[in-house]
């Protein structure tokens, strides 16, 4: 009994995830490298978004994680466990959801949490989990009758009902309208505070912000950053973007070096048809570069200013713009 | 709302739920409930009306020249089996040549008799030169010289309709394994479901036993809806027992479903697993005896209809339906080993192809 207490022990004090060196390509002419070197962990508790386009392997790790797929090479363990040996023990600790997996339309929300319920050595009430979802008033519709926000969050009831200590989420909302995301965000932090460790992967930078406690950004198939996300948008330098546009004959006369060197701007970028500066303190920022703009003659057009976000990170990191890669 | 009952039962066995939930997903699909319990009743009911007429079939007769049709019309008129036609003699020769007519007759050119015109390799025209010559000789006077009874064979039990049923529960037990297993299967895959469950501790022994177990139960009401239909109408009955009757089904539903599952196993488009499907069947559906004796096939190719798993399958219920076999009787049992070595073979072939994701 005490070897057993002992195990557990060092179990719960091993990371939720650890992969190092993760490698995984794809057979073909050319092979496709999905993942090329990842390196992570993912502490107990945390909430931990894997952020990038499309095509970035970010699906490619996490079904690697939930052992439906084998890395190429490197290695990978999850809860202390690796899955090798201990498959079942790490399925029975983790609860899972696939980017756009289709329920059988015909049963009901209750007769499938049953049936995954009936999996799980431990696990949490149907009633509880249906509940935990808010999906009290559909548990005796069929899925056919749910919504798309109704069907996601009965994916994530899924997972649930085996009480998880990990929980995996592939592309939660995506799809979903405005209203069902908050809805699903909501879940989700109800979640985390109850203590289970989340991996999620989004290419939603709202959302990896709201939800997140850390985030790695993942390009091509490796983490290009990693931090919370208020360490990755102050690394953008300054909390703040100002934008601007001058009259379009005039974008040229504008100099790079000077707007570097107005007050508490910390870089700045060539959007084509505007500029984009990254400020300290826009209070600051914005009359020198009005007084700039004054004493060069040139005609404001526009100015915005908003909050820098982990889209800024992105752009700044890959020179990217993510949603311009969302649209391929 | 009113609270939903408690679900302090549901933790039962896995096996339990994931047949639970194939059965549910069956009924409520009402085109899937259709073709596989009451197709097969449409099929007995429109097969054994057509093929149960009592009277004998029409003897069509043409006779050249108006004077002849007269007087045969006179001597055969007590018969209504035949059916005389008074036409030109290239009208009848046409109508001959293109099977409209079984038999011409012309005045012979010398003397007072006729002549018979007809297509020797015909059987429908051989036989009605002689029913017609026969009726004629004897309205004529001929004599019988042997004293003879006939008795048609149309008792219960030997009619086309209790050569049929067996037949036609043969296929529908096939249909059934491959559609019900090897469709329900594909249709997972594509949607993930299989991918999603062996995410979860689920084990795959039980998925797979689910699978089986939900295609037994769903074979009885067919057989029991099948029986009972051609029972109440036809009057169609088992020489032999029932219970090996069931025992011969279900060992079917067994072996065509692990073949719906061997199709399936690596399946993962609708249009690619109907195919497989059709390619399966149709060998079957042409040569396994369905709706003919499968005697009737060259010795050449008897090995490979033989080998069929439905021939067996079918064989043994007809054996059971219409001779009143049991089980142990060594073609029964050599018809069983060869449905065992099918479902032995196909499930593990199915199980080490198997593809998940």
């Amino acid at each position: 009994m005490s070897h057993n207490k002992d195990k557990n022990d060092y179990y719960q004090q091993q990371p939720a995830i650890v992969c190092r060196e993760l490698r995984k390509s794809y057979p073909g002419k050319p092979p496709v490298e999905a993942v090329r070197g990842l390196n992570l962990q993912v502490n107990r508790g945390e909430c931990f978004g894997l952020l990038g386009p499309n095509g970035a392997g970010k699906t490619t790790t996490i079904e690697i994680l939930e052992g439906l797929l084998q890395p190429t090479s490197g290695d990978v363990e999850v809860l202390g466990r690796i899955w090798k040996s201990d498959g079942e023990a790490i399925r029975q600790r983790i609860g899972v959801t696939l980017q756009e997996t289709q329920l059988s339309e015909k049963l009901t929300v209750r007769e499938t949490l049953d049936l995954f319920r009936s999996f799980y050595r431990t696990g949490i009430s149907v009633d509880l989990t249906v509940n935990s979802v808010s999906l009290d008033e559909k548990q005796n519709a069929r899925i056919s009758q749910l919504s798309g926000g109704q069907k996601q969050r009965l994916a994530v009831a899924t997972a649930l009902v085996g009480d998880p200590e990990l929980l995996f989420l592939d592309e939660p909302t995506t799809g979903l309208d405005p209203t069902s995301r908050r809805q699903l965000w909501e879940i989700l932090r109800a979640i985390r505070e109850k203590g289970k460790t989340i991996l999620l992967t989004t290419h939603y930078m709202d959302e990896a912000e709201r939800l997140c406690d850390r985030v790695a950004i993942v390009d091509h198939g490796q983490v290009i950053a990693l931090g919370t996300p208020r360490e990755l948008i102050a690394s953008v330098g300054g909390d703040h973007i100002v934008e601007f546009s001058v009259a379009a004959d005039q974008h040229s006369l504008v100099d790079t070096s000077q707007l570097n060197s107005l007050d508490d701007v910390t870089s700045v970028r060539d959007e084509i048809d505007r500029w984009s500066l990254n400020s300290r303190m826009a209070h600051r920022t914005i009359p020198a570069l009005l007084s700039y703009l004054e004493a060069r003659n040139l005609t404001l057009a526009g100015l915005t200013t908003r909050q820098a976000s982990l889209e800024d990170v992105f752009v700044k990191l890959t020179g990217r713009n993510l949603k311009e890669e969302q649209s391929v | 709302m009113s609270p939903p009952p408690s679900s302090s039962s549901s933790s039962q066995h896995p096996v339990y739920h994931l047949t639970v939930a194939r059965i549910l997903e069956f009924l409520r699909q009402p085109d899937a409930v259709f073709w596989s319990y009451f197709f097969p009743v449409l099929m007995v009911l429109a097969l054994g009306l057509a093929f149960n007429k009592r009277q004998e079939p029409p003897v069509l007769v043409d006779i050249v020249d108006s004077q002849l049709h007269a007087a045969i019309k006179e001597s055969l008129k007590q018969n209504r089996q035949f059916v005389l036609k008074n036409s030109t003699i290239d009208e009848a020769r046409v109508r001959l040549r293109t099977g409209r007519t079984d038999l011409l007759i012309e005045k012979a050119t010398e003397g007072t008799g006729h002549v018979y015109v007809f297509d020797p390799l015909r059987p429908e025209s051989v036989s009605a030169r002689s029913l017609v010559d026969e009726s004629l000789q004897r309205s004529a006077g001929r004599k019988d010289t042997i004293e003879v009874i006939d008795r048609p064979a149309s008792d219960v039990g030997s009619r086309y309709v209790d050569f049929l049923v067996p037949g036609i529960l043969g296929m529908n037990i096939m249909g059934g394994g491959l559609w019900g297993v090897g469709f329900a299967v594909v249709q997972m895959r594509i949607r993930k479901v299989l991918k999603r469950l062996v995410a979860t501790p689920m084990k795959k022994s039980h998925f797979l036993w689910s699978l089986l177990a939900s295609r037994l139960v769903f074979q009885i009401p067919g057989v029991v809806i099948l029986l009972g239909f051609s029972w109440l109408t036809f009057g169609v009955a088992t020489q032999g027992s029932l219970l090996a009757a069931l025992v011969v089904v279900l060992l079917g539903a067994f072996t065509f479903s692990g073949i719906g599952l061997l199709v399936a196993c690596r399946a993962n488009s609708i249009e690619m697993v109907s195919g497989l499907m059709n390619l399966v069947m149709l060998p079957m559906w042409l040569f396994s005896g369905i709706f003919f004796s499968t005697d009737r096939f060259p010795d050449a190719i008897q090995p490979i209809v033989q080998i069929l798993p439905l021939t067996p399958l079918i064989g043994a219920l007809r054996a059971i339906a219409l001779e009143g076999a049991g089980l142990f009787e060594p073609t029964q049992l050599m018809r069983i080993a060869i449905l065992a070595s099918w479902s032995l073979v196909s499930f593990a072939v199915a199980l080490k192809w198997f593809r998940w994701t």
